[in-house]
C-alpha cells in the first residue's frame, strides 16, 4: 500500500474514532443527568436545576469541578499503579465502542468477532478496579475492591451464555450481523426479546452487577465500605473512575439493543418508520434500557453480599445454562437455526 | 507488510519484555500484572495471525478470569519474595546445570526435528481458505464434528477436577451463623412477628 493512502485511512479512522469518542461523552453527559433526574423525580425532588437552564450544564460543571482540585495520593499508595487503574478503566471501557455498529456498517472496526471483543473488554475491566484497591493500600479500598471484583467475574459467566443463546439464534459473531438476523417482517416482535424473553431479564440484571449498579452496588456501599475502591480517590482520577463506569453502563445498553432490541432496525417495519435514521431508533433504545437502569436504581434496595453471589450462581447460572439447552434444542428440533432452513 | 511487520516487532516485543519482568520483578503484584501484558501481546500476534477467535478467547479465558484469580491469590498471601531469594547464590549452580541439561536436551530434540512430509499432505480435515468461512465457524465445525467425543472427554476431565477442588475445599464448620435463604423465603407473617397487646404502663 502507498504510504499515502495508508495515512489516509489512518486519519478517516481517526476522525471517525474522534467523532464517536465526543458524541458519546456529551451523551453521557446527559445521560449522568438523566440518571439523577429520574433519580431526584422518584424520590419528589427537583434534582440538579441550578447549572444552566434545569441544570442542562451540570455535568459539564462537574466535570470542570473535578479537574481543578487537586489530586491526593496518599502516602503508602503504589503512585505508578493509583494512577493507571482509572485510565485503564476509562481506556477500556471507552476502547469497546470501536466495534458497535450505531447503524448498518457504521461500526469503525467491523470485525468478525464482535461480541467476543466487547466480553472481552468488559472482562478486562475488572483490572481497574483490583488494581486501585490494591495500589490504594488501604483496608477499605481493597475489601471493596476484592468484592467488587467477585461480583464482576459472577455475572459474566451468565452474560457469557445469555449471549451464547442470541448467537445460537443469529448464526453469527459479528454485532452487524446479529442485528441483520433481527430484521423480520414482524419488526418489533421479530427482535430477540420476545423469544428469549428470561434471557433478556438475565441480561439485564447481570448487566447491572457487572456494572456495579445498584441494586447490586456493593463494592461502593457507602454505608459500610464509604466507597469501595474509590475511596482513596480525589479529583481527576476519580472523574476517570466514574466516567469509566458511566462509559461500562451505557456499553451494556448499547449491547443489549444490539442483542435484544434489533439494533438500528425501526420496530413497525413500513414506510414512514423505515425512512427515521438507524442510529436515531439506536438511541431510543439504548436510553430506553438507560431509563430502566435509573429507575432500578431509584426503585430497587440494595442487596446483601450473599443474596448477590446465591443469584449469580445458584440462580442465573443454571437458569441460562438450561436456557442454552432448551434453545439449542428448539433450534434443531424445528429446524430454525440459521443455515438449516 | 510494513506496518503488519511493525506490529509483529511491537507485540512481541513487548510480549518478550513482559515476559522478563515476570521473572525479574520485585513485587509479586508486579509480577502478575507483567503476566497480564505477556497475554495481552500473545492475543495481539493472535490476531496478526488471522486468529481473532483465539485471541479472543485468549483475552477473555486466561487475562479475564485466570489471571484475576493469581492476583486475588498473589494480592491476599502477602508472600515477601525478597526473603524467598536470600539464598539465589547459593543455589545458583545446581540450577544453572539442571537449566543448562534440559536446555540441551530440547535443543538436541528441536534441532533436528522435522514434520513428516507424509503427514504434511495427509491432514485429516482440509483447512478451509479464510475467505470461504470465518475461524470460529472451522474450529466450531472441527471440535463439535470430527472431534466431538474428544472434547467432550475433555469437558468431563474439567468437571471432575472443578468437583474434586470444591470437594477438597469445602468444610462443614460448626457454630457458625450462616443466612439461610430457603428458611428466610419460608418465613410468614404469621412465623415472623408476633402481635401482643401491651398492657399500659407496665410494658411486655
Amino acid at each position: 500500500m502507498e504510504l499515502g493512502d495508508l495515512l489516509l485511512s489512518l486519519a478517516i479512522i481517526l476522525g471517525k474514532s474522534l467523532l464517536l469518542l465526543v458524541a458519546l461523552l456529551v451523551f453521557i453527559a446527559y445521560a449522568l443527568l438523566a440518571d439523577r433526574k429520574i433519580w431526584a423525580a422518584v424520590q419528589l425532588r427537583r434534582g440538579p436545576n441550578v447549572v444552566g437552564p434545569w441544570g442542562l450544564f451540570q455535568s459539564f460543571a462537574d466535570l470542570l469541578k473535578f479537574v481543578f482540585k487537586e489530586p491526593v495520593i496518599p502516602a503508602p499508595a503504589n503512585k505508578g499503579m493509583f494512577l493507571l487503574a482509572p485510565l485503564l478503566t476509562c481506556t477500556l471501557a471507552l476502547a469497546a465502542w470501536a466495534v458497535i455498529p450505531l447503524n448498518a456498517g457504521w461500526a469503525i472496526a467491523n470485525i468478525n468477532v464482535g461480541v467476543l471483543y466487547i466480553f472481552a473488554i468488559s472482562s478486562l475491566g475488572v483490572y481497574g478496579v483490583i488494581m486501585g484497591g490494591w495500589a490504594s493500600n488501604s483496608k477499605y479500598a481493597f475489601l471493596g475492591a476484592l468484592r467488587s471484583a467477585a461480583q464482576m467475574v459472577s455475572y459474566e459467566v451468565s452474560i457469557g451464555f445469555v449471549i451464547v443463546t442470541v448467537l445460537m439464534c443469529a448464526g453469527t459473531l459479528n454485532l452487524s450481523g446479529i442485528v441483520e438476523a433481527q430484521d423480520t417482517r414482524f419488526g418489533i416482535l421479530g427482535w430477540y426479546w420476545l423469544p428469549l424473553l428470561p434471557m433478556f431479564v438475565v441480561f439485564f440484571v447481570s448487566a447491572l452487577a457487572e456494572t456495579n449498579r445498584p441494586p447490586f452496588d456493593l463494592s461502593e456501599a457507602e454505608s459500610e465500605l464509604v466507597a469501595g475502591y474509590m475511596v482513596e480517590y480525589s479529583s481527576t482520577p476519580y472523574l476517570l473512575y466514574m466516567l469509566g463506569e458511566y462509559v461500562a453502563i451505557i456499553t451494556m445498553c448499547a449491547l443489549g439493543t444490539i442483542l435484544f432490541l434489533g439494533g438500528w432496525l425501526s420496530p413497525i417495519p413500513f414506510a414512514p418508520f423505515t425512512w427515521v435514521p438507524g442510529v436515531i431508533w439506536f438511541v431510543i433504545k439504548a436510553s430506553f434500557l438507560f431509563f430502566l437502569f435509573a429507575m432500578a436504581k431509584a426503585m430497587v434496595p440494595r442487596y446483601r453480599y450473599d443474596q448477590l453471589m446465591r443469584l449469580g450462581w445458584k440462580v442465573f447460572l443454571p437458569l441460562s445454562l438450561i436456557m442454552v439447552i432448551v434453545v439449542a434444542g428448539v433450534l434443531m428440533a424445528f429446524r430454525l437455526a440459521p443455515g438449516m432452513q | 507488510m510494513t506496518v503488519t511487520a511493525a506490529f509483529f516487532y511491537l507485540f512481541s516485543t513487548i510480549a518478550i519484555a513482559s515476559g522478563f519482568m515476570v521473572i525479574a520483578s520485585r513485587n509479586p503484584v508486579q509480577s502478575v500484572l507483567f503476566l497480564i501484558l505477556a497475554f495481552v501481546n500473545a492475543a495481539g500476534l493472535f490476531l496478526m495471525m488471522g486468529a481473532e477467535f483465539l485471541a479472543m478467547i485468549l483475552v477473555i479465558v486466561y487475562v479475564g478470569a485466570v489471571a484475576v484469580l493469581f492476583l486475588f491469590v498473589v494480592m491476599m498471601l502477602d508472600v515477601d519474595f525478597a526473603e524467598l531469594r536470600q539464598g539465589f547464590l547459593q543455589y545458583l549452580p545446581i540450577g544453572a546445570l539442571i537449566g543448562i541439561v534440559f536446555l540441551l536436551e530440547l535443543v538436541l530434540v528441536i534441532g533436528t526435528y522435522v514434520v513428516d512430509p507424509h503427514l504434511i499432505r495427509a491432514t485429516t480435515a482440509p483447512i478451509p481458505a479464510a475467505d470461504v468461512m470465518t475461524n470460529t465457524q472451522a474450529i466450531g465445525q472441527v471440535l463439535y464434528t470430527r472431534y466431538f467425543y474428544f472434547f467432550q472427554t475433555a469437558g468431563l476431565i474439567l468437571l471432575v477436577a472443578m468437583i474434586g477442588a470444591i470437594v477438597l475445599t469445602l468444610r462443614e464448620r460448626t457454630g457458625v451463623k450462616r443466612q439461610d435463604i430457603a428458611k428466610q423465603n419460608a418465613r410468614t407473617q404469621e412465623t415472623a412477628i408476633e402481635v401482643r397487646k401491651v398492657p399500659f404502663r407496665q410494658g411486655v
